[in-house]
C-alpha cells in the first residue's frame, strides 16, 4: 500500500495529477487507486491537495494518514504537509516554488523546476505535466506507458500532444537525477 | 462534451476511472433512464452535468428546473408518459422533494432520486460530507408509506445500485432512494461498466388487455398493479386521494386500510428479498459493527485494529438501508455481546438497530456531527469498550 498526497495551489493543476495518475494505475497498471481531493468553495490561488491510496487488492479504507510520497508545488503546501511524511518518505517538489526548511534525515527529496520547464516549453500552465513525469521517474509507482495512455479525456485534446512533451521532459530529468544521485 | 463510444444502448461498456457522481448517471443510463429533471446542488451536480452531456446523445430529456419542487412533480408526470425518470439532490433539495415523494408513493410511481448527502441542518456544510438524512429519506413526508433506500461505498457500486433502484422502483412501483454521501461522490475509483446484454434491466409491468378495462391500482397476482403510457387509449386517473382501484378518490377508513396496507406491505413483505447486506466474520463475533455508506470503509480500519488485538469483531454492511434488516440484526442480537453503529450523524440508524435488538443485547452509537469522516480510532475505543 502507498499513500500520496500531491498538494499545491488552486489552478496549478495539483487535482488534475491525481486523477491522472489514479486512472494511470487503475485502469492500466493493473493496480487500485483510490483518489480523493480536498473539495470546497476556494477559488484559485488557495491551497490544494488530492490524496492517492495505492494498492494491490481492493482500497477498503480510502484515506491517507501518513503518506509516503509527498509532492508539492507551493511553499504553503510544503509547510502544511510535510510533517505528515511518513518515515522514510519521499519528497518531490517544484524546486523554484518550494524552499526547503530543515528536512528529515530519512525523507528522500527530489527537486525540478517544473514550472520553469513549462515555461521554456511556452506555457506555465502544464508545470503539473512536468512534474508528474518527474514524479513517475523518481518514484517508480506508477509506469511511464500508463501515464501517457492516461492521459487523453483528462488534458485539452489539443493539447495533448503539449502535455505529453511536458511530462516526457519532467519524465527524462527525474531519471538523470536518480542517475546522479547513485 | 464530445460523445463518448458508448453501444447502441448507450451504455458505456469498459473501465473507467470515475467519481461516484459520475458512476450514478452512468448506472441510470444503463438501467434505461431517459428523464432526468433537478435542480443543481453540491456535491450532487456532478450527476446532473453527466446526464446533461450523454442524454443529447441516447436520446432523452434532461431539464433543469427552477426548483426541487418542481423537479419532482416533472419526473412523476414523465412517469405517466412511460418514461423511466432520475434527479440527484442533496439535504436542501431533499427537504423540497418530501411532498411529492409522498405524492409519488401515494400513487405508486417509479422513480429513483440520488441524495448525495451534506452536513446539515439547513444548508449547514455544503461542500462536506454527512450521513444525516437517513431518517427523513424514511419518515420525511406525512402519512403512513414505505419506500426502498440504498447506500453505496465505491463508485462502482454507485453505478451498480444505481440500476438496482431502477430495478427495484419498477419491481414494487415505490421511489427507490440511494442515500450517498459527499466523500462516495466524489471519490475516484475504477468503475467496470459491463455490456449492455449483461446488465439485468427490469422492464415496466405494462399492461397489455384489453381497451376498457384497464383499472391503474387493481393488484396483480403478485400485489403489483400493471402501469400503462398515457395516451395509448387506456382509461387513466391517478390522484393524491385515498383511491379506488380506478385511480378515483374513495375516501373512507375501510378503502383507506386498504390502501395503506398495500402501499407498507408490498415492501415489508418483500423485505426478505429486497434487502442486501454484506456481512464478514459474524459466525463467532463477540461485537458486530453495523454501518453503512462511506462510513462502512472508515470503520474497516478500526475493525482491523480491533482483529489485530485479538478481538472478535465481525461487520455488517447495510447496502439496503431501508426496508431495515431487523430481522437479522433480531436474530443476531442474542449471540453477541453488542452491536457498534458509527454513521456520519448524532444517531439515526442505531436507533432501528437498537429497536431491532429487543433489548437482547447492547448497541453503542459511535456519533459524528458530520463535516468529514469518523477518525477510525473513536470506532476503535468504541469497539474495545463494548466488547468488555
Amino acid at each position: 500500500m502507498t499513500d500520496i498526497r500531491f498538494s499545491g495551489l488552486g489552478g496549478q493543476g495539483v487535482i488534475r495529477c491525481g486523477l491522472i495518475s489514479g486512472k494511470a494505475l487503475s485502469l492500466y497498471d493493473d493496480k487500485h487507486a483510490t483518489m480523493t481531493q480536498s473539495f470546497g468553495p476556494e477559488a484559485r490561488g488557495s491551497a490544494c491537495s488530492s490524496q492517492l491510496v495505492v494498492s494491490d487488492d481492493r482500497v477498503l479504507y480510502p484515506y491517507i494518514a501518513t503518506p509516503s510520497i509527498l509532492v508539492s508545488m507551493s511553499q504553503e503546501a510544503y509547510e502544511k504537509y510535510v510533517p505528515e511524511l511518513g518515515k522514510g518518505g519521499t519528497l518531490v517538489v517544484d524546486e523554484d516554488l518550494v524552499k526547503l526548511k530543515k528536512v528529515r534525515d530519512d525523507v528522500t527529496v527530489y527537486a525540478v523546476p517544473s514550472t520553469r520547464f513549462a515555461e521554456e516549453l511556452g506555457n506555465r500552465i502544464i508545470a503539473n505535466l512536468v512534474m508528474l513525469g518527474f514524479f513517475t521517474a523518481v518514484t517508480k509507482i506508477v509506469s511511464p506507458e500508463a501515464m501517457k495512455k492516461a492521459l487523453p479525456g483528462l488534458v485539452p485534446e489539443r493539447f495533448l500532444d503539449l502535455n505529453i512533451k511536458a511530462f516526457d521532459k519532467g519524465l527524462a530529468h527525474g531519471e538523470k537525477v536518480l542517475k546522479e544521485k547513485k | 462534451m464530445k460523445k463518448l463510444k458508448t453501444d447502441p444502448k448507450g451504455v458505456l461498456t469498459g473501465s473507467h476511472y470515475l467519481d461516484g457522481d459520475y458512476a450514478l448517471a452512468e448506472g441510470a443510463l444503463a438501467a434505461g433512464c431517459r428523464f432526468f429533471a433537478g435542480y443543481p446542488i453540491t456535491p450532487s451536480t456532478e450527476t446532473a452535468e453527466r446526464f446533461s452531456e450523454r442524454i443529447p446523445y441516447v436520446g432523452g430529456v434532461f431539464i433543469q428546473m427552477e426548483d426541487e419542487l418542481a423537479s419532482i412533480a416533472a419526473l412523476i408526470g414523465a412517469v405517466w408518459g412511460g418514461q423511466k425518470v432520475m434527479t440527484v439532490t442533496s439535504g436542501p433539495g431533499f427537504s423540497l422533494m418530501m411532498e411529492n415523494l409522498g405524492l409519488a408513493c401515494m400513487q405508486e410511481t417509479p422513480l429513483v432520486i440520488a441524495n448525495v448527502q451534506r452536513g446539515g441542518p439547513s444548508t449547514g456544510l455544503p461542500t462536506m460530507t454527512g450521513q444525516q438524512d437517513m431518517m427523513q429519506a424514511k419518515y420525511g413526508s406525512h402519512g403512513d408509506y414505505e419506500i426502498i433506500a440504498l447506500s453505496p461505498d465505491s463508485p462502482q457500486e454507485c453505478f451498480d445500485l444505481a440500476i438496482e433502484a431502477f430495478n427495484l422502483s419498477e419491481t414494487y412501483r415505490v421511489p427507490t432512494l440511494i442515500m450517498t454521501d459527499e466523500c462516495v461522490g466524489h471519490m475516484h475509483e475504477k468503475v467496470v461498466i459491463p455490456e449492455a446484454d449483461k446488465i439485468e434491466v427490469v422492464e415496466r409491468k405494462w399492461y397489455t388487455g384489453p381497451k376498457g378495462e384497464y383499472l391503474p391500482y387493481k393488484l396483480d397476482d403478485d400485489g403489483i398493479p400493471f402501469l400503462t403510457k398515457v395516451g395509448q387509449g387506456h382509461r387513466f386517473h391517478t390522484t393524491g386521494l385515498t383511491r379506488d382501484e380506478r385511480g378515483y378518490p374513495d375516501l373512507n377508513a375501510e378503502r383507506q386500510k386498504i390502501v395503506v396496507t398495500h402501499l407498507i406491505e408490498k415492501i415489508r413483505g418483500n423485505a426478505d428479498k429486497i434487502i442486501k447486506l454484506e456481512e464478514d466474520q459474524i459466525e463467532n463475533a463477540d461485537v458486530v459493527v453495523v454501518s453503512y455508506g462511506i462510513t462502512s470503509r472508515v470503520a474497516v480500519r478500526a475493525v482491523q485494529q480491533a482483529r489485530e488485538a485479538g478481538l472478535k469483531v465481525g461487520t455488517m454492511r447495510l447496502i439496503t438501508v431501508w426496508p431495515f434488516p431487523e430481522k437479522r440484526i433480531k436474530e443476531l442480537a442474542p449471540h453477541v455481546k453488542a452491536f457498534v453503529v458509527p454513521e456520519l450523524n448524532y444517531g439515526q440508524i442505531v436507533r432501528e438497530v437498537e429497536r431491532s435488538a429487543w433489548g437482547k443485547t447492547k448497541v453503542v452509537s459511535v456519533p459524528h456531527c458530520a463535516g468529514w469522516v469518523h477518525d477510525p480510532a473513536d470506532i476503535l475505543q468504541a469497539i474495545k469498550e463494548a466488547a468488555k
